[in-house]
């Protein structure tokens, strides 16, 4: 049987799943932003819903839930 | 006078924190080196006057948004003798940030920690004992929503003002001082955390997970949305009308049996213009007053609620593809109260591009002053069924006004802005705040349709009887010749002369047309304006009209605010030709549209 190799983007988390955080490869504005809001390296993050038509994800990280682009998700690399 | 600073992140409930411990002494300031005005308030701690500045909400010190940039420059330019840290206490896991970063500044500081109702409920336990000792900063929990712990808050504040040495002197070398310690700040938080709060092992707040199942739904979420804003609307109408008609009535009994026989002994062109122009005039929107508190009231409920934010969510993969994003559409709705406002929280949009396209629509959200121009007329020319279909239509077109906006000019206004955006925990809005807070807003509206309802009346009465001995509001007298002169412009679209004029003062506020209307039609009694009006223009006339002031600059604040908040004067006169072209537009294609089908005999 092939191993199913772990999900590395946010966005492709099952909706309730949660990973942890391994790096933010932002730009510094938006990495200060992300920070603020909690997401730092080996912190967990859960996905708690994908929107509509490609819309943005409900995330919860720490005590914060939050809503942020895919596009923008896609710079949270997620540990193996 | 100490001053002390107000800083926080946003969420946090800094702002009913600041009014709770001001009152409603709370006045705007204008600060040296500052391009925004900051809410400020003078009180009194434990005998001695001080100064409290609420800085805007900001997640960083070293961030990069204009709200950011502002605290900084804030702190580089004024002597402060405390800085008060709003955190939000559930969230404590990150928010200490912002403690640490103003401890690092070297300023006298203090941590309030908010919401600690919240905190309790989801199972964060702090102990402020051991946070303060490490922090080495006064930490106090409380609950300025349910007024819990503002004395002892109070107190603090007031011993950190006699322990410091007075003469503060502004920080210097901010940026390099915050960025000593930046590498740090995740490392001591962490242990701060570690050290003093114990956090849940898992989310606790299971009235949010269950709502948010619902009203989040992929399918569902939006259909509920809009399912949710039209119970509201529909609610703020069945309450407000009757009410609104029932103080028009009574003001106009008021005005006949007390005033008329008070103004007697007054000549008749004086009393006149007392009565059916200013009188009147006030009176008119005055009777819109609960209306628009009803208005302010839901949409308080709503965004204290935490449904606002949410909204932003179901939204924005459809705002996305107008080059906007789900703060834009959050804006928009909050436009529907007031345009001026909403024009100012497009502060919280860093990429400029972004900003402006917001500003371009916003201006199209159908507002409270001109929805009492609509709310009259659709009751003077249409049966109470047809005029909700009416008003239905008219905020359909205000949103698909927006649509087209935001579709041409996304190419010019292009952005890439990142969307990060908190959705708070459901809450409960207690009944005092949310009618104090309607209740300010309808004072606002009041203060500013007062005075531009005086300045518009006194305007078009004169515009009405000048030159000197002519028929008011005939062809020779000044608004005559303004309505012929525009009437090549305005007679493919319906608008007669008379209406002509209500329109050029509408532009300057909307709180002006229908005093403007009572004075031209020289008609004192709200029903008798209405019959009047009804005799003078046709039903697609009306229509056009309303479209027309639906779609036009909404007021000379509005054009003010774009022009400061934009800072481009070309943008400005671009908004303002835009929404004159599409108002002209759009009544020539329905006026015309209509006329085609009357004359085929296809409509009444």
């Amino acid at each position: 049987m092939l191993e199913s190799s772990p999900p590395v983007q946010l966005a492709d988390l099952a909706p309730g799943a949660s990973a942890t955080i391994a790096s933010l490869s932002a730009d510094p504005g938006l990495r200060q932003r992300l920070e603020a809001l909690g997401f730092r390296p080996g912190q967990r993050v859960q996905l708690l819903r994908r929107a509509w038509w490609a819309g943005p994800l409900h995330v919860r990280v720490g005590m914060t839930e939050l809503m942020l682009r895919r596009r923008d998700a896609a710079l949270v690399a997620l540990a193996a | 006078m100490s001053t002390i600073a107000v800083v926080g992140m946003p969420n946090t409930g800094k702002s009913t924190l600041f009014n709770q411990l001001t009152g409603s002494h709370a006045h705007i300031g204008n600060w040296p080196g500052l391009t925004v005005e900051l809410m400020q308030a003078e009180l009194v701690l434990e005998g001695q006057p001080v100064q409290l500045v609420d800085l805007p909400g900001i997640y960083d010190l070293r961030g990069h948004s204009e709200d950011e940039a502002v605290v900084r420059r804030f702190l580089e330019s004024t002597p402060v003798e405390l800085v008060v840290v709003v955190a939000n206490a559930s969230q404590i896991d990150r928010q200490l940030r912002l403690a640490l970063q103003v401890r690092q500044l070297g300023l006298p500081a203090l941590l309030l920690l908010n919401m600690a109702d919240e905190a309790r409920r989801f199972g964060v336990a702090i102990n402020t004992e051991r946070l303060a000792a490490d922090l080495g900063l006064p930490v106090i929990l409380l609950s300025a929503k349910y007024r819990r712990g503002l004395a002892e808050a109070r107190q603090v504040m007031a011993e950190a003002l006699t322990g410091e040495p007075h003469q503060q002197a502004p920080v210097r070398a901010l940026d390099s001082r915050l960025a000593q310690g930046d590498a740090a700040l995740d490392g001591a938080m962490a242990q701060l955390v570690q050290a003093a709060v114990s956090l849940p092992p898992q989310w606790r707040d299971r009235l949010t997970r269950r709502l948010d199942a619902w009203l989040l739904h992929p399918l569902l979420g939006l259909p509920l949305f809009f399912l949710a804003m039209a119970l509201m609307f529909q609610a703020i109408y069945a309450i407000g009308v009757p009410v609104q008609e029932g103080l028009a009535t009574l003001l106009d009994q008021f005005g006949q049996g007390v005033i008329k026989p008070l103004l007697l002994p007054l000549p008749p062109f004086l009393q006149g213009f007392l009565l059916e122009g200013l009188y009147q005039g006030i009176g008119t929107v005055t009777a819109f007053l609960p209306v628009i508190f009803l208005f302010f009231l839901a949409m308080g409920v709503v965004e204290d609620s935490g449904y606002l934010s949410r909204a932003a969510y179901l939204m924005d993969a459809f705002m996305e593809r107008l080059g906007l994003d789900g703060r834009s559409f959050v804006l928009s709705l909050m436009g529907f109260g007031c345009n001026v406002p909403a024009i100012l929280g497009t502060r919280v949009m860093r990429d400029p591009g972004l900003r402006l396209l917001s500003m371009l629509v916003i201006p199209f959200s159908l507002c409270s002053a001109r929805l009492n121009v609509f709310l009259f007329m659709a009751a003077a020319f249409f049966t109470p069924r047809q005029g909700g279909l009416v008003i239905f239509g008219l905020y359909v077109m205000s949103f698909v006004a927006a649509l087209i906006t935001a579709l041409l000019f996304k190419g010019r206004f292009g952005s890439n802005e990142p969307l990060l955006l908190e959705l708070p925990p459901y809450r409960f809005p207690t009944l005092p705040q949310m009618l104090s807070r309607a209740w300010a807003e309808v004072r606002h509206f009041w203060f500013w349709a007062r005075r531009f309802i005086i300045i518009g009346v006194v305007a078009v009465w004169l515009l009405n009887n000048l030159p000197l001995g002519v028929v008011p509001a005939s062809a020779e007298s000044l608004s005559g010749r303004l309505g012929t002169l525009m009437e090549p412009l305005l007679a493919p679209i319906g608008i007669n002369p008379k209406l002509t004029v209500a329109l050029v003062f509408g532009f300057i506020a909307k709180e002006i047309v229908l005093g403007g209307l009572a004075v031209i039609y020289g008609q004192a009694d709200p029903a008798a304006l209405s019959r009047a009006i009804a005799l003078d223009v046709s039903w697609p006339q009306a229509v056009s009209f309303m479209l027309f002031t639906l779609l036009y600059t909404p007021c000379l604040s509005t054009v003010a605010v774009i022009r400061s908040e934009s800072k481009r004067l070309g943008f400005t006169v671009f908004s303002v030709l835009w929404s004159l072209l599409l108002a002209w537009l759009v009544s020539f294609v329905f006026f015309q549209g209509v006329s085609l089908l009357q004359r085929l005999g296809a409509l009444g």
